[in-house]
């Protein structure tokens, strides 16, 4: 088996965990019951999920220019996601828009 | 030299490397490299920095290479384990998890710190950023499923134990002493 067909299955399998990953993030977006967990579905397992989507195109198309493009997408990616994640979980929570019998403890409330 | 003529060096030094990395990103967003882009990324870097002024950070520690590594392989472990906990979450039968917003103190307290702990946090599924008070250091954090992680005292571990591995990885000595002296007292 040629070093090329080794790079394509591991592309292959790294591509559908990814889209598994993605999957999930969907159905967290569905049955999460308020806004601030819901981020949690929205943004963190795209994380893992599009540098798995990234690395298995990494893996299958191996040509200079696509391989930085596809780290440019991975690391603008890792570099927005937490600061959208942040912006929406703030205005969620200032505006009221959570639900508190869904919190053990809330060591903000009382800042 | 004089202090405000070293600060000022400093900031030109800040400059010139922002404006190293803009380039190398205008030629990977081209495809490849050629003098064209060069003096194209030169020019959109150059009017980006000066249209788009940012506070200025200032590097103040130093790179150990192996903390680095370790932290980024540390990294990859918490976002493979967190990712499969927050799926797992999101597909399982049962009533909705239990969350928590729990305050985290940090030791160090510079900008550089204060945004690269908080972006390391929020990038692992199950820990997100709710609020950040700059002056004092602390990041407020909703933890989803917080009985399933172990507890406050396991997630406040957590949380500080990203800031050590970053200071490890970049910060100065004097930063080093501080995060490794104060081991496991937080308030």
């Amino acid at each position: 088996m040629s070093l090329g067909t080794v790079a394509d299955w591991a592309g292959a399998g790294a591509l559908v965990a990814g889209a598994l990953l993605a999957l999930a993030a969907g159905i967290g977006l569905l049955r999460f019951p308020d806004t601030l967990d819901r981020m949690h579905a929205a943004t963190k397992p795209q994380v893992l999920g599009v540098l798995l989507t990234m690395l298995g195109l990494a893996l299958r198309l191996r040509s200079p220019a696509d391989l930085g493009m596809v780290a440019l997408v991975a690391l603008f990616q890792l570099a927005t996601a937490p600061v959208a994640a942040q912006m929406i979980g703030r205005a969620a929570y200032r505006t009221g828009r959570h639900d508190r019998s869904l919190l053990e403890t809330d060591e903000l409330a009382d800042r | 030299m004089s202090p405000t003529w070293h600060a000022r060096l400093g900031r030109w030094r800040d400059q010139a490397i922002a404006l190293g990395w803009l380039v190398l990103i205008w030629n990977l967003l081209w495809g490849r490299f050629t003098w064209a882009n060069l003096v194209g990324g030169l020019l959109v870097g150059g009017a980006v920095l000066v249209f788009f002024p940012l506070p200025p950070v200032t590097f103040g520690g130093r790179l150990r290479l192996r903390a680095l590594v370790s932290m980024a392989a540390s990294f990859v472990v918490d976002l493979v384990r967190a990712s499969v906990h927050v799926a797992v979450l999101a597909v399982r039968p049962g009533p909705p998890p239990r969350s928590a917003i729990i305050a985290v103190p940090l030791r160090v307290h510079t900008d550089l710190n204060l945004a690269l702990t908080a972006e390391v946090v929020s990038l692992v599924p199950g820990t997100l950023i709710i609020d950040v008070d700059r002056d004092d250091a602390v990041l407020y954090i909703h933890v989803l499923d917080l009985p399933g992680t172990g507890g406050l005292a396991a997630n406040r571990e957590r949380v500080l134990a990203v800031e050590r591995g970053i200071v490890r990885a970049i910060g100065s000595a004097r930063e080093l002493h501080t995060v490794t002296v104060d081991r496991g007292s937080a308030p």
